[in-house]
């Protein structure tokens, strides 16, 4: 079983080969389901010009708006950054880049480029300024937008459990893009809340299978709440 | 009198019927929440991967790992379920979800809408709402009839980039409720103690105003 023994004991060892200038896809919608420590180890890793591909841009102090901080994200490709004042500056002042992307169009960038399919076509955006410059296309007398898929150089992923072969079991809604984002990494790299031996995760309850996984670690997590909303 | 914001969200319910999957937006759309009828059975679907969305959490029962599309903690109804992103926008773009209701700055005569950028003002991205008006067929937008300087923002043609083309057919401002159709605004209802006239006046796209236009109940 030694070979499919994906668990790494360190943050070191976890994003060993990440370097500078390279593509980085993170799952996460808000603050949730995100990988923290690699997030962190990011960070302190000290990298710069990176692509980062995930949903959004974290907050201030928290999540991807870490890597703000030091201004080691060159390009963020994400739905909605609207939560995080140092993203603003930044972007205001041409330092950061960004392409905004439908969030539907985004989740299944991530599923296509891990499913070997480099480009679809999408009703989404058709007649809107994501449209400009790409191709469309008329079917059934509807007209649709050609999107290309996305892949990244490493996966962050956020799970709760997994074995020591890289199963994935995801918990609530903080399953959203990590299961897209583990496929479309050359390399994925999965922190999670709990590890367990071969045979304990039921295998008709694997959310995704180990052959997406390259690397587990187990993490400690905060698990920030962005808008607590409470009944009143 | 002019609809109030919970006025908008009764009349929108109205447009619920049970068994209904429902995609609800930020903001006034949520409020749609409040006022299913009794006895009728709707299932809220949220597009960061919950089908089935229930009330706020108590302070007990608050889970960091359960959040809606606005980041707010909710719980799961009964019979809910969790998915991917990409499976949730399986359920938007593949057109699964029976209404779907969102907010706008403009609507046109063409059933275009514009919700997610202006110009000038820093853009912080269209989240699933490309998504949620490409192929939709029950799409209710909800927004206010003119603009604070009493502009219309139910146009011949939107000014601000567009979320999707040729994709809303019916509109509850806090005016009047339309049907856009061949080209046009078809005033349907108009808000109790509307003239017909204050809505053509602020009304800048072609509006078809039939003889008799009733009164909204809720």
């Amino acid at each position: 079983m030694g070979g499919f023994n994906k668990v790494v004991s360190n943050y070191d060892e976890a994003l060993e080969g990440l370097t500078d200038n390279m593509t980085v896809m993170v799952g996460g919608f808000g603050l949730c389901g995100i990988p923290e420590g690699l997030i962190g180890k990011m960070k302190t890793m000290g990298i710069h010009g990176l692509t980062c591909i995930s949903n959004n841009a974290g907050v201030d102090g928290f999540g991807l708006g870490l890597l703000l901080e030091d201004k080691q994200i060159k390009k963020m490709i994400a739905s909605y950054v609207g939560e995080n004042a140092l993203f603003e500056k930044q972007l205001l002042s041409g330092e950061l880049e960004v392409e905004l992307t439908p969030q539907g169009t985004l989740a299944e960038k991530m599923r296509a480029g891990g499913a070997g399919i480099p480009a679809f076509f999408t009703p989404t955006g058709y007649g809107t300024p994501i449209a400009e410059g790409k191709e469309t296309r008329e079917y059934n007398g509807k007209m649709y937008v050609l999107e290309e898929s996305l892949t990244a150089d490493f996966a962050l992923v956020k799970a709760w459990k997994a074995d020591t072969m890289g199963n994935l079991i995801f918990r609530k809604t903080a399953m959203n893009f990590n299961p897209m984002a583990a496929t479309a990494g050359k390399i994925t790299v999965v922190e999670v809340e709990e590890i367990v031996e071969p045979g304990e995760l039921d295998p008709n309850h694997i959310h995704t299978p180990g052959i997406y996984v390259n690397r587990v670690i187990k993490g400690t997590f905060e698990k920030r709440i962005e808008q607590l909303t409470l009944t009143k | 009198m002019a609809l109030t914001r919970e006025q908008l969200a009764q009349r929108v319910a109205k447009e619920l019927r049970d068994g209904y999957y429902v995609n609800l937006g930020i903001g006034i759309p949520t409020l749609v929440a409040n006022y299913v009828p009794e006895g009728m059975d709707v299932m809220l679907q949220s597009e960061n991967g919950l089908l089935g969305m229930g009330e706020f959490p108590t302070e007990e029962t608050v889970d960091p790992d359960l959040i809606n599309a606005g980041k707010q903690t909710v719980t799961a109804a009964t019979g809910a379920s969790y998915f991917s992103s990409a499976d949730s926008f399986v359920m938007i773009r593949g057109g699964h979800v029976d209404l779907t209701v969102l907010g706008a700055f403009e609507v046109d005569q063409n059933g275009n809408i514009a919700s997610w950028m202006i110009p000038g003002k820093l853009v912080k991205g269209m989240g699933g709402a490309m998504d949620l008006v490409a192929s939709a067929q029950n799409i209710v937008v909800t927004m206010t009839h003119a603009n604070k300087k009493g502009e219309s923002k139910l146009l011949k043609e939107c000014t601000l980039p567009l979320t999707g083309a040729g994709c809303i057919k019916k509109v509850v401002s806090d005016l009047a409720y339309l049907e856009i159709h061949d080209g046009k605004f078809h005033l349907v209802e108009r808000a109790p103690g509307v003239s017909v006239e204050e809505i053509i006046a602020k009304t800048e796209g072609e509006l078809v105003v039939p003889d008799h236009v009733p009164e909204m109940t809720f």
